[in-house]
């Protein structure tokens, strides 16, 4: 009897933990499924090169090189790595696999911090953005590039900008990518918006107080047209941390980190930031939180609103341009001629006056990676003038190397100047390996802002969560 | 008698050297990620940063910070509401469904009973899928809502848990409207006739004889319901994505995102503990009342 009673519990003890251990394991299930469709990607890719490469040789003699970004919906990239290889002089030696990951951006570092871990599933190359890239390294992920750089002309010869360089270049000195784009932000508006708003179609707000009361303007005259658009949610990741948050926060003086490397946690700048954002959601100013908050956001402002007239303002990226052109995804004739772009003001107007956050993503060398050599000499043909200078001006960021600021067909679209004047005093992101974390953290407190939350309390919140992922000796109160 | 023994004996070994492999099978690729995750609860885990190179062993200090972390009490609010308003909405419902087609015709019973399963046997993002269009900006409730002349809303946005709660409902209740059905097919229509002749009212028979008579089928029906909602992730993630702020955010969300976008899967596996407790100490509650009658 006691047996049997015993026997009962333990099945049921097994009972309990199968079912609660299932239901409570989507995010392994989620990663091992993940893994699998990440295994997949390259094999259906690789038969797709293959084919486009005219390659009828078996694989087995040629060096393999692997190359993972992320899938946006946009081809620019694949089209690069594509036409890259089809100008490359050691093609009969070398095959290249294109394996994007279609994910969201947040969901795109775990994929790859996961494909990193193993040398099954490294790839030869992958595309890091460069937030990220300090924490990777940390994680011994990534190759250290200074060997192949003492050869590499164009590194050596200052032909890449500074400033990037150094965005690359991790606390031990040494560079762990090739940055091979940059941007920087500001405000977009749409002229015709502005002219049915009686509005100054050459606009430069002053202060945060001028853009609000410009969208005030604009919900008066153009009740149907959303007045502000800047993203907002976690599903938008990082572009809410940067484009949005980070843009005013920088612009109030303060940033993430104080001048001895602690994050702040609370402050009046933090605040001020939260309060701009607060207003322009509940004054009516901001776009309907379902359109916002989900992770299509960026695309719907740029993509639909922007050109098609139902949006007045938007603070995005010099990136959305190449929407645009006749090659992106929602072009739009004579833009230049629709869409203006304004410095972002500081708070107050206060010296420097206006304000610009720039990243950029950078091709990195896993440390599991099997071809090494192959890979970075496959980075330096992607990066030479020619096939780099096609894709840059597709994909309408900024070059990352000078030689071609000066290229006509670069130098002359729309808006390239002003966004690269930009660069001038542009900052970046902290370069520390927690900044992976905070951004989460930056993510959700805007999100609860936006969604009805006071600041004061998502502040709150914020302040627990970055002591709760850094502990309290990293954080500071100001 | 001890011939008998030895026989036992052997044969006993032969049945465990069968049994041998699978019972291998088990402890490696069931016991073992359970008793993996145990552990990296204690450790430092993370996907990327310095402790993705080093993992150290950390005691309890995920726990302590799990104590301390303002957003797990606020999740285990939410996956409290969440948890009751399915299980109340999935039985209550599922209930009177199967009470109503007690005794009706095959025919009756051969059409309605699909009709509630396919939502069952529906994928969770299928699911989702049709729940948010549902609910969404310009779904079927706004249109219903505008073709009354009432105010179109973003119920994901105003009204969150609630959606999910209903979404929720919608895809379990035909899982309790079956477990019912079988219970109150075995309940006597002898008994409920004897109530009747007795003088009890249509009410009566119901709250005296026949919920009396299907207590354990509820019992059972609950911890089920249960342990299977205590780890719904798609449908959450999928709707609204634990948001807006934090207002649909239930432990596996939150789970969720510590391990993998803010990539700590240390603190993401202390938090599936969290999860495992919370659905042990629930099914020992439910089994004690059981057991007591």
């Amino acid at each position: 009897m006691k047996m049997k009673k015993l026997t009962a519990l333990l099945m049921t003890a097994a009972m309990i933990i199968s079912m609660v251990g299932c239901g409570s394991k989507p995010a392994a299930q989620d990663a091992a499924a993940e893994t699998a469709k990440a295994e997949e990607a390259p094999a259906a890719d690789k038969a797709e090169t293959t084919d486009a490469a005219d390659t009828t040789e078996a694989s087995g003699d040629k060096t393999v090189i692997t190359i993972t970004f992320r899938d946006d919906g946009s081809t620019t990239l694949k089209d690069w790595f594509q036409n890259a290889y089809d100008t490359y002089d050691k093609k009969d030696s070398v095959e290249v696999v294109i394996a994007p990951i279609t994910a969201s951006e947040g969901d795109y570092f775990a994929k790859v911090a996961l494909a990193l871990q193993s040398a099954d599933t490294a790839p030869d190359i992958v595309c890091e953005d460069t937030f990220q890239l300090p924490s990777d390294v940390a994680a011994g992920y990534l190759t250290n590039m200074e060997s192949y750089l003492k050869d590499y002309k164009e590194w050596n010869d200052g032909t890449y900008y500074g400033a990037l360089v150094d965005g690359v270049t991790y606390t031990d000195g040494s560079a762990y990518g090739i940055p091979f784009n940059t941007d920087t932000r500001g405000l977009w508006y749409n002229k015709d918006v502005f002219k049915q708003a009686g509005l100054d179609t050459d606009w430069q707000p002053k202060t945060w107080q001028d853009i609000i009361d410009t969208c005030a303007v604009i919900k008066e005259k153009c009740p149907d047209v959303v007045p502000f658009w800047c993203n907002s949610g976690v599903a938008t990741g990082e572009g809410t941390s940067m484009q949005t948050y980070e843009m005013l926060l920088y612009g109030t003086g303060e940033q993430l980190l104080d001048e001895n490397d602690k994050w702040i946690g609370s402050s009046d700048n933090i605040l001020k930031s939260l309060e701009f954002l607060s207003t322009i959601y509940s004054d009516g100013y901001g776009p309907s939180l379902s359109k916002v908050l989900n992770g299509e956001a960026g695309n719907t402002s740029s993509r639909e609103y922007m050109p098609n007239g139902k949006l007045g303002i938007s603070l995005d990226g010099f990136w959305v341009t190449g929407n645009y052109k006749e090659s992106g995804a929602s072009p739009w004739e004579n833009y230049q001629d629709h869409l203006g772009i304004a410095a972002m003001p500081t708070s107050e107007g206060q010296a420097p006056g206006s304000i610009t956050m720039s990243g950029g993503w950078a091709l990195s060398i896993p440390e599991l990676a099997d071809e090494k050599d192959a890979a970075f000499d496959f980075i330096k043909h992607c990066m030479s003038y020619d096939v780099y200078r096609d894709m840059i001006i597709k994909q309408g960021n900024i070059s990352t190397r000078s030689d071609i600021a000066s290229d006509p067909e670069y130098s002359q679209q729309p808006f390239m100047q002003t966004c690269t004047e930009f660069l001038d005093g542009a900052y970046y992101r902290p370069r520390n390996s927690q900044y992976t974390t905070v951004t989460t953290h930056i993510q959700t407190m805007v999100e609860s802002v936006v969604s009805g939350t006071s600041p004061k309390d998502a502040m709150e919140q914020y302040k627990a969560d970055v002591i709760n992922s850094v502990g309290a000796e990293n954080v500071v109160e100001k | 008698m001890k011939n008998r023994n030895k026989y036992n004996t052997a044969e006993e070994l032969k049945h465990s050297a069968l049994l041998l492999p699978s019972v291998l099978l088990l402890l490696l690729f069931f016991v073992m990620p359970i008793l993996l995750t145990i552990y990296y609860s204690f450790t430092n885990l993370a996907l990327s940063g310095e402790n993705a190179k080093q993992l150290k062993f950390i005691g309890i200090d995920n726990y302590i910070s799990m104590f301390r972390d303002r957003t797990v009490r606020v999740s285990i609010i939410n996956t409290l509401i969440f948890l009751i308003g399915s299980l109340v909405g999935q039985q209550v419902l599922g209930f009177m469904i199967a009470l109503m087609m007690k005794n009706k015709n095959k025919v009756f019973r051969g059409i309605v009973g699909p009709i509630f399963l396919a939502g069952w046997i529906m994928p969770e993002v299928v699911v989702a899928l049709c729940c948010s269009t549902f609910f969404g900006d310009e779904g079927t409730l706004n249109r219903i809502c505008t073709t009354l002349h009432l105010p179109a809303l973003e119920w994901l946005y105003i009204v969150p848990m609630l959606t999910v709660v209903l979404a929720n409902i919608w895809h379990g209740t035909a899982f309790s409207m079956m477990n019912f059905q079988s219970a109150l097919d075995g309940v006597s229509s002898d008994i409920e006739e004897a109530a009747r002749v007795d003088g009890a009212s249509r009410v009566q028979t119901l709250f005296r004889v026949i919920l009396p008579c299907i207590k354990n089928t509820i019992a059972t029906n609950t911890m089920l319901n249960t342990l299977s909602t205590l780890g719904v992730f798609g449908l959450i993630y999928m709707m609204t994505g634990g948001g807006p702020g934090n207002a649909t955010l239930t432990l596996p969300i939150f789970m969720y995102r510590q391990a993998f976008v803010s990539q700590q899967l240390g603190y993401g596996t202390a938090i599936s503990m969290l999860i495992l407790v919370i659905g042990i100490i629930l099914s020992v509650f439910y089994t004690r009342i059981i057991r007591n009658d």
